[in-house]
């Protein structure tokens, strides 16, 4: 059944006789009879083309989509609008098939778009240096702890309540292993992070100091301040942040953060059930020699011609092997040519039309549902609510079609009634007040 | 440049050299470490008041495609560092006995000077 | 003097056809109250000056990606014969499935109940990766083959710990692909170096020497970085297992053994795949990949978190899948959700399109096509100047030396790989792996003809000729690419790794 292959019989006895052996069986005498398998594989039959495609299509259908419900559910991810240029150019072999670039004279293209999208992510986080992308978001979290540990050689870390729980579950497991330990900053009365409470937390051996801009309740975070508490022992301040608020909020390089990392979905990318996407990552200038993975850089061939080479390799597992500065090697290349692409879409005027957009919506959307906030403040993206019996609020919403948002209490225990609602430009007013007719509803005790 | 050992130096065997002035001695890497690492592109120099010992790596040089770390030959306190050498790290290729000098160390133990080999012992070594 | 008139002209950025005023994004109409912005965020929050992104029109957007496109060479378009990377054949399919809006578009939190599709595929692959790996126990989360490696050591790290031990060093041969070493510190472990045989193999003394109490984990790849098998796999597992050390299986060469040997089988304890090597999944000029594990019954309760699960049938319903959380003894989260579904749907594709028998002839042929080209690659022309590193008969891929090409011709491996490029193929692997002189890494893969594997070997011939006449030429190359060989150091000594920002003027 492998289709994918061409050796016919014919070919199969040439290539045996210039090979000088008798059989393919022959070529795999140096495997001990003891370990082969001896059976086929405990797999199903293979399938033609049609019936693989009929097979994932019954799969697929069997899943309630973005399209299939109106949903208000983000927490991380989002039903952004994908142009139809991102799946385009994206589609191209051309993007789709060439491994890391290794050979630059042949991959231009791709360094080059590395090069442009360096350039957007140091712009949305004002921090001048980016690499070409790391995994996603909460791995990008616990990268910037691994440059925190090769920096300061401390082994504390500090995480505010407000980053998203992924990513501060996915910090705890790094850190078992770079040997560190992971303290956590709560939240205060207005679903921000409490500044004094972090600023209790660092100490002479605090790493780095962890917030989220918005925060994962989406309240917009005062980060010059928690900045500030975050530094003041010669901790470095990372901040995870949203890269479309940020076309409205200033960005965290402007406030003090030493580096900027997030997850990307949202520039370009489908929701793929939460992958792949891409991680960004972006520091001050300081840290170049030690951020994570590729960075490509610009430079001349031998005729004096521009070109774009993948650069400060030395950085890299392949180069300084137990010594790299992390052991990221494939990447999310084709995830980062889809934002770059989406950001030249959206362009300069796009990302704060964009931003301010959402910020009406998620305030029209707060009020509209009338319930108690438990971030009363700021919010840009998301918001979340206590909705009194929330099981009859959800049965309600998804028999209305709606989701309605994201279960706070799976992940904070002390908000065991909210409710996480998330807009996107593809959410309108009409959505909105269908939701808050329903969670409304609930609120006046209607039955279920 | 030519390949070449200045018969005035002492040599240690991770192809490193050291001039020696009473007290203080400059470190350096050889022509046969430059040559073989090709281009030097970086060198991150130790901090002055750190202190060096023999045999052990003090700080690194790199290539496009290597890091090599430097070893020192000596024991002793860094007074000066070659700070000419972040911007241009190629005089390590073009004149490593000179101006691609790497770092200046008062030493603190003389005696280990008798370890260390003279130029035809280093040749030898490379042979 | 050129007679191409374009010849002179210079790539240039999105940056630098930027336009004030043009655009291609037209907002959806503010069907809100349109609240000044200063009411709804405090001035400390608010954005001074927006992010200098490019002001281009869709059409020019348009013609500025395809324009880089055709500056990039992809596997749909030549050979790609690149050493340890299995650059086979992307099938079609796979990327409408993927596409299809009850995968593209379902969210990562959505019910279990209303994802159930989703679930099961994963399941369904976590399934057959573990009857493929003979583990039987997998976490499909890890990003990326160095991300599985890392989950690999840390499960490793739990498990040694839950028996109250703590171990310190991690072996790895001196072949080892650089993720192995950078892992191993990673994960908070001391790298420890393994010889290698004569005959390409574990140097087995060597192993028994560092075998002790203290070390954790060996990483080894089989066939290993050579594309040798270590027939000694059995004796390596037993010294490993010996010392209460566990096994690990780095799976970047499993396209060699699909169906015909399994790690679990010889002695490992955990393997991680490479999504993106043997199972299909484009490269995308950088990732994104996939990098599942598969363990035994001993590490199983250290896995990340969440699993797929499935529920078994009753009172006449079918079975359920689910995700569970609950594992108290689970390393916890490597990431956000759960892994990357988007490759996950391709491999699970590829898995069904080819099935058990597929699978067995895919790394049949691709050993065979390896074989192939080593045979050819042999001829007494080419072999006096790129002689095989270990002449033995190789699984999916092998290493030539350019000591030969170095001494007698006064080529690099470099020159030649460059030549290559004006060729129109891709070079192997080049440099790597670091005890061979010289290094070339060719893996042709199965999805390679004769034809394109005869003409492969014929380009090496000339290019190897045509040095014997004149070195300059291939010490000069590529010549018919869009730029020739770049300063890699002029890049690396001052780095310009953003467009420089816009001054007034």
């Amino acid at each position: 059944m492998s289709r994918y292959t061409s050796a016919t019989d014919a070919d199969r006895r040439a290539m045996l006789d210039a090979i000088g052996v008798g059989s393919v069986d022959d070529l795999f005498a140096e495997i001990p009879e003891s370990v082969r398998l001896g059976r086929p594989l405990d797999l199903p039959a293979g399938m033609a083309e049609q019936d693989v495609h009929e097979h994932l299509s019954e799969l697929a259908a069997r899943n309630v989509d973005c399209d299939a419900e109106t949903s208000f559910l983000g927490a991380g991810m989002y039903d952004h609008y994908v142009p139809a240029l991102v799946d385009s150019i994206l589609s191209r072999s051309e993007f789709l098939t060439p491994y890391t670039p290794y050979q630059p004279e042949i991959s231009q293209g791709g360094l080059q778009v590395m090069f442009e999208y360096q350039t957007a992510i140091s712009e949305l986080t004002g921090l001048p240096v980016s690499n070409a992308s790391v995994y996603e978001g909460p791995s990008a979290v616990a990268a910037a702890a691994y440059l925190a540990k090769l920096e300061t050689r401390r082994g504390g870390l500090v995480v505010s309540r407000g980053v998203h729980p992924h990513a501060r579950e996915t910090l705890a497991t790094h850190a078992a292993g770079y040997g560190m330990t992971v303290s956590e900053a709560g939240l205060d009365a207005a679903g921000a992070t409490d500044v004094d409470a972090l600023a209790a937390l660092v100490d002479d051996d605090t790493a780095a100091v962890f917030v989220a801009q918005p925060n994962f309740l989406g309240t917009v975070e005062e980060l010059g301040a928690l900045g500030e508490a975050a530094k003041r022992t010669g901790a470095l301040f990372v901040v995870a942040a949203d890269p479309i608020p940020l076309g409205i909020l200033e960005p965290p390089g402007a406030l003090g953060a030493d580096v900027c990392v997030g997850e990307g979905q949202t520039l370009g990318n489908r929701l793929d059930f939460g992958g792949p996407s891409f991680g960004f990552f972006a520091a001050a200038e300081r840290f170049i020699r030690k951020l994570p993975g590729r960075i490509a850089g610009e430079t001349r061939d031998v005729d004096g011609k521009r070109g774009f080479v993948l650069t400060l390799q030395t950085r890299e597992q392949h180069i300084r092997r137990e010594k790299a500065t992390h052991n990221i090697c494939t990447a999310q290349a084709l995830n980062a040519l889809a934002g770059t692409i989406y950001l030249s879409w959206l362009g300069r005027r796009g990302l704060v039309e964009l931003g301010e957009l959402l910020l009406r919506r998620t305030h029209y959307a707060r009020e509209a549902v009338g319930l108690e906030a438990i971030n009363p403040g700021p919010v840009v993206r998301e918001f979340a609510v206590r909705v009194p019996d929330l099981d009859a609020a959800l049965a309600r919403a998804r028999a209305a079609g709606i989701n309605p948002g994201y279960r706070l209490g799976r992940d904070y225990p002390e908000y065991g009634d909210g409710l996480l609602v998330a807009l996107t430009e593809r959410r309108t007013r009409a959505d909105i007040d269908r939701l808050a007719a329903v969670l409304g509803g609930v609120r006046e005790g209607a039955p279920a | 440049m030519a390949e070449t050992y200045p018969e005035d130096l002492k040599y240690h065997p991770e192809h490193d050299w050291a001039r020696i002035e009473g007290d203080v001695a400059t470190f350096g890497v050889t022509w046969y470490a430059q040559d073989a690492l090709g281009e030097v592109v970086f060198y991150d120099p130790p901090a002055v008041g750190s202190t060096v010992a023999k045999d052990a790596a003090y700080a690194e040089v790199e290539s496009v495609k290597a890091v090599s770390d430097v070893f020192a030959p000596l024991s002793g306190e860094i007074v000066e560092v070659n700070e000419a050498l972040a911007d241009a790290p190629e005089r390590i290729n073009d004149d490593p006995y000179g101006d691609g000098w790497l770092v200046k160390v008062r030493l603190s133990d003389p005696a280990e000077l008798d370890a260390l080999l003279d130029v035809a012992a280093y040749r030898d070594l490379l042979t | 003097m050129s007679v191409d008139p374009r010849a002179g002209r210079e790539t240039e950025t999105i940056y630098e056809k930027s336009v004030a005023g043009r655009r291609a994004f037209v907002a959806p109409e503010c069907d809100v109250p349109e609240v000044p912005v200063e009411e709804l965020l405090p001035d400390w929050a608010r954005r001074g000056e927006p992010a200098a992104l490019p002001e281009v029109s869709e059409p020019e957007i348009v013609r500025h990606f395809n324009g880089l496109s055709k500056r990039n060479f992809d596997l749909d378009t030549g050979f790609y014969p690149l050493g340890s990377c299995t650059m086979k054949h992307n099938p079609k399919l796979h990327e409408r499935v993927a596409a299809l809006p009850g995968h593209a578009r379902l969210h990562p939190l959505q019910d279990a109940e209303l994802a159930q599709g989703a679930l099961e595929l994963m399941f369904n692959l976590q399934s057959a990766l573990g009857e493929i790996a003979g583990l039987p126990h997998v976490s499909l989360q890890p990003s990326a083959g160095s991300h599985g490696e890392l989950a690999g050591l840390l499960v490793t790290r739990a498990y040694h710990e839950d028996r109250g031990e703590r171990r310190t060093k991690v072996l790895t041969p001196d072949t080892a692909h650089g993720t192995n070493p950078a892992t191993v510190t990673m994960a908070g472990y001391e790298v420890v170096k393994v010889g290698t045989a004569p005959d390409g193999g574990v140097d087995l003394d060597d192993l028994r020497a560092k075998a002790d109490d203290d070390v954790a984990c060996l990483m080894l790849t089989n066939p290993n970085t050579l594309g040798l098998f270590d027939s000694n796999i059995e004796e390596i597992a037993a010294i490993v297992h010996g010392v209460g050390a566990t096994l690990y299986y780095d799976g970047a060469n499993l396209n060699a053994v699909m169906g015909i040997s399994r790690p679990g089988d010889m002695g490992f304890d955990i393997v991680h795949f490479n999504l993106h090597k043997s199972f299909t999944q484009p490269h995308g000029g950088g990732g994104p990949g996939a990098g599942p594990i598969a363990v035994s019954e001993r590490i199983e309760p250290f896995l990340p978190r969440p699993q797929v699960v499935r529920i078994p049938s009753e009172n006449g319903h079918g079975p359920r899948y689910n995700l569970d959380h609950d594992r108290p003894k689970s390393i916890g989260k490597l990431r956000g959700f759960q892994g990357n579904f988007g490759v996950f749907v391709r491999s699970y594709a590829y898995i069904r399109s080819l099935g058990a028998e597929g699978l067995r002839e895919a790394s049949e042929t691709a050993v065979l096509n390896a074989n192939y080209l080593r045979a050819l690659l042999a001829a007494p022309e080419i072999a006096e100047h790129l002689p095989i590193a270990f002449d033995r008969t190789c699984m999916h891929e092998f290493v030539l030396s350019g000591r030969g090409a170095r001494d007698r011709l006064g080529i690099k491996t470099l020159d030649i790989a460059k030549r290559m490029l004006d060729h129109g193929v891709h070079p192997p692997t080049v440099y790597f792996p670091l005890l061979v002189d010289e290094a070339l890494m060719i893996e042709p893969t199965e999805t390679e003809t004769k034809e394109t594997l005869d003409e492969f070997a014929q380009i090496v011939a000339a290019i190897l000729a045509e040095a014997a006449e004149d070195p300059e030429i291939a010490r000069n190359a590529p010549y018919t690419t869009p730029v020739r060989r770049l300063d890699e150091a002029a890049a690396a000594k001052h780095p310009v790794v953003r467009q420089p920002a816009a001054t007034d003027s």
